[in-house]
Formats: C-alpha cells, structure tokens, sequence
C-alpha cells in the first residue's frame, strides 16, 4: 500500500502537470489496474494456498474467443455465448487442479504447460472455424445491449481539467474489481475456506493432519483463478466488441507482480488480497503513468521488473523484522 | 475389566516389500500416559499414523471403545476423539495463534452463505485456554513462528484438548525442547490425564519418558517387545530395552575386541622395531 502512494507521488510530481492527477488521467490508469486487479485479486488467493497460475493470459485468449466465435459465428445470444464461456474456463481451471493435485508436480510446471496447450487450441480452432485469427463484430449480436450494461458500461464524469469538456470515463471493470476484492477480503478473513487457505499454503500436510480438504480447495482456488480470466476476458471482448487470440499473453506474469508487490509470499500461506488490489494499482499508475511523463513506454517494462525486485527485497525485510519483533 | 479406549489387536503394515509393523498388540486406557518407545525404524510412527487414521492397517483389528473402526483420514479419529500433534507439523509459523488454534474447526456464526468464521469468540477463547497452562500471549494475532518450542506445542496440545480429544497422541513433543521447556510441556501432559485424557507419548529420551510414564510399550523392527507397567520396569531396564540394549552390548564387545586387537597390533609391531634394532 505505502508502494502505491509512492509510486502515486512519484507520478504526481513527475507528471501532474502532464494530466496524470486529472480525472480522465485516473479513470485511465484504473482501467488497466481494474483488469489486472481482478486477475490478481484471484491469483492472490491461489498464491497464499501455495500454487502458482501460469494460464491465465492463455485463458483470458480462449475464453474470449469461445464467446466471439459462438455468438458472431454460429449466432448465439451473447449470453449463452458467456455462459458457456465460463463453464469452458471453469472446467480448464479443474483441470489444472485435479492435475496438480493428481500428479503432486509443481503447479509451475503444469500450469506452463496448459499456458501452451490452451493458447495453441485457441489459435488452432479459432483458425479452423473462421479462417482468421481475430473475429470481429460482436457489437452486432443478439443481446450484446443488455451485456454492455454488466460488462463494458462507463460512469461519465465532467472533467474539470479538460479544455475540451471532455467526460473522464470510469468503467464498470472498476466495480467488478472492488468488488471481487471485497469477496475475497471477506472469505480470507472471516470464512472457514479463508483459513484453511492460509493453512494448505503454509503447510499443506499439518492443515491435511487436522482435516482441512487440501485437494478439494486447490481445485477450487484454480477454478477461481480461470473463472477472473473469464471475467476480464468476457469485458475485453463486450468493450471491444470483438477477440484475438493473443489477447491475455503475458497477463498472468503481471498478475503475479502485482501479487508479489501487494505483499503475498512466493512460497504461499502468507499475503492479502487487499495487497493484490495495491499491487494492481501500482502496475497500473505505472504502466499508464509512464505515458504522461513523456518518456519511452518501451521503459515500462524494465520499470516494472526493477518494481518486483525491490518489492520482494523491501516485503522481506519488513516481514523478518515483524518476526523478530516480539 | 474396562474396555480400553483404543486397542488394536495384531497390526500389520506392508509398505511395498517393507514390513513396518508386524502383528503389533496394544491397549490404552482413559487417565493413563503410555510411552511408545522404540529405537528409529522401529515402526512407531507408523503404529501412530494407523492410530490417528492417516494409514489404514493391512491386518488386523482397530478398536475405539470396544468397536471395531475404518478410518479413511484424520478427520474420521478426530471425530471419535482422537487427536494427535505431530513434532514438527504442530503449527504453521506464518499464521497467528488463533487462526492456527482452530484451523480445520473453525468457530462459525451464522448460516448459509453468511456463515463466518467467529474470529472475536475465537480469540477470547485461545487467550482462556492458553491462560489456564500458563501461556500469556500477548496478541492472538502474534504469528505461531515467534513463539518458542515449548510453546508451540503446548498451544497443540490446549487445541487437542479443547476440541474434546479423549485421546492424545504426541509425537516426540520434546525432542527439540531444552530442558525447561520440556518441563513445560510435560507438565501440561500430567494435566491432560488428570483431565481423564488417555495420553499416548512417543519419545526417545528416558528421562522424559519415565517419570510421566505409566506404561511402556516397547517397539523393535515392526514387533513389540511387550507392554510393561511403571512397577514392572526400572528405568535402566527401559534405557536398555530403548536403546536396543542387546546391540548396544555386542557392539560394545566389538569395540573391545577391535580395542585389544589395535592395542595387540600396536604391541607386535613395537616388538618387531625391537627385534630389528638388535639385529
């Protein structure tokens, strides 16, 4: 959280004058951190239970597609098309867990691989369906309307600092992702399933030893994970109204910066989702931010790495202080 | 005659081509503390995981209360009572006492999707019950990694007690314990009988064993070598037996022989350095 304000300031001083303290400056940074926050409050989660996603930008890709490709190709109701969307990614998600689970290999490793498989299906069919790697046009299906209003619709506020009177556009992803954030604050904290969370993350044969279901909740923490891949994906295609195959790539890497900045061990059984929520933020101002300072956004990426590094490095010191302090 | 409160009646244990316990008899009955005892290997701990339903037996007959049981997980023995605190799965550091204190049995209000864990009844309740044994936490949200030892496992076995074990199993509760605070947690161990606990202790040191003792069960390679009262064993007897006294003797006798053959040698070849210089 302190990074966050930090990293505000920093932006502030820097580029404040450039519009990055405006209204629409902010609604522009939050857009990107809601997005990545909802993939980072779930995989927060997962993290602290101990296990790593690491297909979650192939699911955002697939989900997307399964929604564009039913409703726009074989004319589905955007609806049916969502619906099915997610039960897609629920069950890649089980699949994942029951492998990790199943097979006792590293999540890392099996996780990398349905990176692959499902980033590969999704170019593969979508190009054996519609000849084309990206489809467009969902802006013109059957109940794509009533969607917007749930997925893509804007809170429009004047922009006192706009010379133009242009409105600063504040999405709905926003609320999506306070709220997510919320429900995951609450189950973490005040539920049975958020305590054993912290304990199969911790150590997984004590929390089996006194009859946590260990293998039942990692399934589910992975469902939860795809199914806010499904979520982000399902905004991305409603906001603009089409889907590409690569959409998502490199989105479960940030999701894990933004976990690891927001404080949540590597190891698992320690961390918040409200950290996630900072950590998604500070991405965000970051990634958004650069553009107002006028330097190169090529930069961002080397930022971004240097951020992680040092967030880890300043989590455990701050952390083995806590310890000592007795 | 009482019926114990666990027996089990010839236990084996096949792990592949190994054979971890072998046709092993015990008995164990409420308000009484039976030491396992037994050199490493001796197939304590899989006797205890049977015990605790991690193992299922591959012979014999698994008693609680005069009932035959199948346990499928841990869960199923604590539900009859049983808990077990293992040495080193006892508590998970990073998180804070009272979330580890009820893991796995949460305290719940409410119903349905509104069903929460109870955190403030929760927090009064670890403070009471470390209160009684003498821990005075400081902050139930003080993670269990900055206690010490003696505390960590005492605050397992407050939790055993207070989630209704009517039968305790301890593994090696003081094996890593300096000398005070293993008084600390044997101390506790006399306060779960005095309870009506039935209190099964495994351990290697003797004298941990043997003053909280009131019968020893002795294991060696998967079979026991008996159970004995506190009257029917001294402790030396229980050191030897522990130890694998037999061994200890033929391998002392070894050393003896080795010991006068070098001392020969060394003799034999002072004699030859003798007889070259004369010569």
């Amino acid at each position: 959280m302190s990074g966050a304000i930090l990293v505000w300031v920093l932006l502030a001083i820097v580029a404040g004058e450039r519009g990055f303290l405006s209204l629409r400056g902010t609604a522009n940074y939050l857009q990107v951190a809601a997005e990545l926050g909802i993939l980072a409050v779930a995989v927060a989660l997962l993290m602290i239970g101990g296990e790593f996603d690491l297909s979650i930008g192939s699911i955002i890709g697939g989900a997307g597609m399964v929604i564009a490709v039913l409703s726009v190709q074989y004319g589905w109701n955007i609806w049916a098309a969502i619906g099915v969307s997610l039960i897609v990614s629920l069950v890649v998600g089980a699949l994942n867990g029951l492998l990790v689970v199943r097979t006792k290999l590293p999540s890392f490793i099996i996780t990398l691989g349905s990176l692959f498989i499902i980033r590969g299906l999704t170019i593969a069919e979508t190009r054996g369906i519609t000849g084309r790697t990206q489809v467009g046009g969902v802006k013109h299906v059957l109940g794509y309307d009533s969607a917007v209003k749930f997925f893509a619709s804007t809170l429009k506020i004047p922009d006192p600092a706009s010379s133009r009177g242009l409105d600063a556009a504040f999405p709905i992803s926003i609320f999506w992702w306070l709220l997510i954030a919320g429900v995951a604050t609450y189950i973490l904290l005040r539920t049975r399933p958020g305590n054993w969370i912290f304990g199969i993350g911790g150590d997984p044969h004590a929390a089996r030893n006194v009859g946590v279901p260990v293998d039942r909740m990692k399934v589910f923490l992975f469902m939860a994970t795809a199914a806010s891949a499904w979520l982000v994906a399902t905004i991305q295609v409603i906001s603009s109204g089409s889907a590409d195959t690569l959409r998502g790539q490199y989105r479960e890497f940030y999701a894990i910066i933004a976990v690891v900045i927001g404080g949540t061990l590597l190891t698992g059984g320690y961390g918040s989702a409200i950290g996630a929520v900072f950590g998604a933020l500070t991405v965000g101002m970051v990634q958004q931010g650069i553009i107002f300072t006028g330097v190169d956004s090529d930069w961002f990426q080397v930022i971004l790495g240097v951020m992680l590094i040092i967030a880890v490095l300043v989590n455990n010191f701050i952390r083995k202080r806590a310890a000592e302090a007795k | 005659m009482k019926t114990p409160i666990v027996e089990v009646r010839n236990i084996s244990k096949y792990f592949g081509s190994v054979i971890a316990l072998n046709g092993v008899s015990m008995d164990l009955y409420p308000s009484e503390v039976m030491c396992l005892l037994g050199d490493n290997g001796a197939g304590k701990s899989t006797l205890i995981k049977i015990l605790s339903g991690v193992h299922r037996p591959d012979e014999g007959v698994y008693l609680v209360e005069g009932k035959e049981v199948h346990f499928n997980s841990p869960r199923d023995a604590l539900d009859l009572g049983i808990a077990t605190v293992y040495q080193d799965l006892a508590m998970i550091p990073l998180m804070s006492v009272t979330r580890n204190f009820f893991l796995g049995s949460e305290l719940t209000v409410g119903r349905g999707l509104l069903r929460r864990f109870d955190v403030k009844r929760a927090q009064r309740i670890v403070r009471e019950e470390l209160g009684k044994m003498g821990i005075d936490i400081r902050d139930p949200h003080q993670p269990v990694g900055t206690l010490s030892g003696g505390e960590r496992q005492s605050v397992a076995i407050a939790r055993a007690v207070y989630f209704g074990a009517k039968v305790l199993i301890l593994d090696e509760p003081t094996s890593a314990l300096g000398v005070k605070q293993a008084g600390t947690v044997l101390r506790y161990v006399a306060q779960a009988r005095a309870r009506g606990i039935a209190v099964i202790l495994i351990t290697h040191n003797p004298h941990h064993a043997y003053p909280i003792g009131d019968r020893f069960t002795i294991l060696k390679r998967g079979r026991t070598l008996g159970t004995y009262t506190k009257a029917e064993l001294s402790r030396e007897e229980m050191i030897r037996m522990m130890s694998g006294g037999e061994e200890l003797e033929k391998l002392e006798e070894e050393l003896r022989a080795f010991g006068d053959q070098a001392a020969r040698g060394l003799a034999n070849a002072f004699h030859e350095e003798e007889l070259s210089e004369w010569a």
